[in-house]
């Protein structure tokens, strides 16, 4: 039975920490997200949960220390933002190739420079290689949803790897929306009871974790590391299905929002995905276009077949990324789309904005503009530019 | 309540005008609606001017951008009206509601040419009166509540006194003077 409250994004995450009760979390605050870590201290000061949480000295520190809990046999967990993920560079990569079920609270926020608080996606895109696990979230409920979901996907035997719980910095962690959260019981059971098939503390098997690893080893290590991924995709469904037994709530790599007739379609990540379906309702009701939304929640592992497949039919697609990476050509969803439909033999039109950096707004009548170009692209066969921006002053604008 | 009503609000870093946008939230969602309370945030320092939002509505909410073209604004303080503009985007068919000892039109040739209702209330007035102390949420709160009819004036004072019972646990004394607020400013704003 879910229970109707209203919380801010950060509130949604710390609730659902706490109904899971972790072993250990090691974290250092960074704005926006560092009420995860407040509100699970404020939990553990008042004998809510038991989880061991550790003041470190910063985030490489907090991300080594899940490392070490999580390779000892914890279940570990750690949240941050921006310079925070960056900082924890190094050990990103080593949580992933160590098979580490490590489950990390992302709150999406700008890299520096030019120093910014607010929403956008360059720091998880910028680790997007580093293989972990990672999935976004639209609204405070799926940012929840997304989290009880993490360690039954982090730790399936299969999988072993770790997990990146994204959502859009002050947008949804600081906005308060309506929620509906499920009962303490239910979510313990659903998560279950870690126990990991190896781990350091096991003095029964003696093992080494995070040895030098020789070039006669390494790319086989790399390779099992793409196959953790592949088997992820099963798991990821399999985990949304019982969560959607749960709760009445479906999850799968992506949502497709009135996409099944659509001509024009836009995919994106996170927040701005619920503006857009509010251009989508008004577009529909007022003109009749057929528009949709293919709405991005697994961004890592990649489900490009399933993406062209859902595309297959569309004449226009826009795909929109809150991050740049500087390749002169387009964002990282761009790129991974436009390649994906192209396998595919998708002869529709792909065109790549560049929305929303460092926090800037985008609006309903942002995304029916893109509608309108989509529609006339579509017309005319004709993209131009395929790599634009949404909301961008350029010289001589105010 | 057939379409979203959205509300923006208008204070200083320190004021509580974020405070206030959540807790109108708080209390709407407790009034049964779908609610959002969001602030934005500029470089944040105390004084500085800020901004904060409501969206209330009977129906699920998705849209995530900030509002353009409010149904209602709140401006907390009143030295806002003369370099920020407030009235931007605001429907003629709203209302501004702001915190002032002034009669509204001595105040509307700062709004710029808005054509809506405009309100005024001495939230510190009241505030002293009710509570001995200056703090302009309840009255903006109760202000806002009126003007909007987003909920029955009774269903909110209900739920405000469970809500100040429940925060105010260790300090009931200072329930009966927010409660005392929250109806003068009823008394005080003629809608």
């Amino acid at each position: 039975m879910s229970i109707r409250e209203r919380l801010s994004g950060n509130e949604a995450v710390a609730y659902a920490i706490k109904q899971i009760n972790p072993d250990v979390m090691p974290a250092f605050p960074i704005t926006p997200s560092t009420e995860i870590p407040q509100y699970v201290s404020t939990y553990i000061a008042n004998g809510e949960m038991d989880t061991e949480f550790i003041h470190v000295e910063s985030e490489h520190s907090s991300m080594s220390a899940a490392i070490g809990a999580s390779a000892a046999g914890a279940r570990t967990l750690t949240a941050t933002s921006s310079c925070g993920l960056a900082l924890m560079w190094e050990e990103l990569y080593v949580a992933a190739s160590d098979r580490l079920p490590v489950v990390l609270a992302l709150v999406n926020r700008a890299l520096s420079g030019p120093i910014n608080i607010n929403a956008d996606h360059s720091d998880s895109m910028g680790a997007r290689d580093a293989g972990w696990i990672q999935i976004y979230a639209e609204s405070n409920q799926e940012a929840y949803d997304n989290f009880i979901q993490a360690y039954p996907i982090a730790e399936n035997p299969d999988v072993m790897l770790p997990v990146m719980i994204c959502q859009d910095g002050f947008i949804t962690s600081h906005g308060v929306e309506n929620i509906e959260l499920e009962a303490d019981e239910d979510v313990k059971k659903f998560v279950g009871e870690y126990d990991p098939e190896h781990f350091l503390l096991n003095e029964k098997e003696p093992m080494a974790i995070g040895p030098y690893a020789v070039s006669n080893y390494y790319m086989e290590s790399k390779r099992g590391q793409r196959q953790a991924m592949l088997n992820a995709k099963k798991v990821i469904l399999e985990v949304a299905e019982r969560f959607e037994k749960m709760t009445g709530r479906k999850y799968g790599f992506f949502e497709e929002y009135r996409l099944d007739d659509a001509d024009y379609a836009i995919v994106i990540i996170g927040s701005a995905a619920g503006t857009a379906k509010a251009a989508i309702e008004e577009i529909r009701k007022t003109t009749g276009k057929k528009v949709g939304l293919l709405k991005i929640r697994v961004f890592r592992p990649f489900p490009e077949e399933e993406i062209a497949e859902a595309l297959k039919n569309v004449k226009a697609v826009a795909v929109l990324d809150r991050s740049e990476m500087f390749s002169g050509t387009g964002g990282p969803l761009g790129a991974e789309v436009t390649a994906g439909l192209y396998r595919a033999g998708s002869k529709a039109e792909v065109v790549n904005y560049i929305y929303g950096l460092g926090g800037r707004d985008i609006t309903v009548e942002d995304f029916e503009r893109v509608y309108d170009e989509l529609e006339n692209m579509a017309a005319t066969h004709e993209v131009k530019d395929n790599y634009r921006y949404i909301g961008l002053r350029e010289r001589g604008d105010r | 309540m057939e379409k979203t009503v959205e509300i923006r609000w208008h204070g200083r870093g320190g004021q509580g005008a974020k405070t206030a946008a959540l807790l109108l939230a708080d209390v709407s969602f407790k009034a049964g609606k779908y609610v959002q309370g969001f602030p934005e945030y500029g470089p944040e320092r105390m004084g500085a001017p800020i901004t904060a939002y409501n969206r209330i509505s009977d129906n699920k909410i998705t849209v995530h951008s900030n509002i353009y073209d409010p149904d209602y604004v709140v401006v907390v303080d009143e030295g806002l009206l003369d370099s920020i503009d407030v009235t931007a985007g605001l429907s003629p068919e709203g209302a501004i509601v702001i915190n002032s000892a002034k009669k509204p039109e001595e105040l509307a040739s700062k709004l710029r040419g808005y054509t809506g209702k405009i309100y005024t209330v001495d939230a510190r007035k009241i505030s002293v009166e009710a509570l001995g102390k200056y703090f302009p949420n309840s009255p903006m709160l109760a202000a806002i509540v009126a003007v909007s009819g987003v909920m029955d004036r009774d269903q909110f004072l209900n739920e405000m006194e469970a809500s100040y019972r429940h925060k105010f646990s260790k300090k009931p004394e200072v329930i009966e003077g927010n409660m005392n607020a929250l109806r003068m400013t009823f008394e005080e704003v003629a809608v």
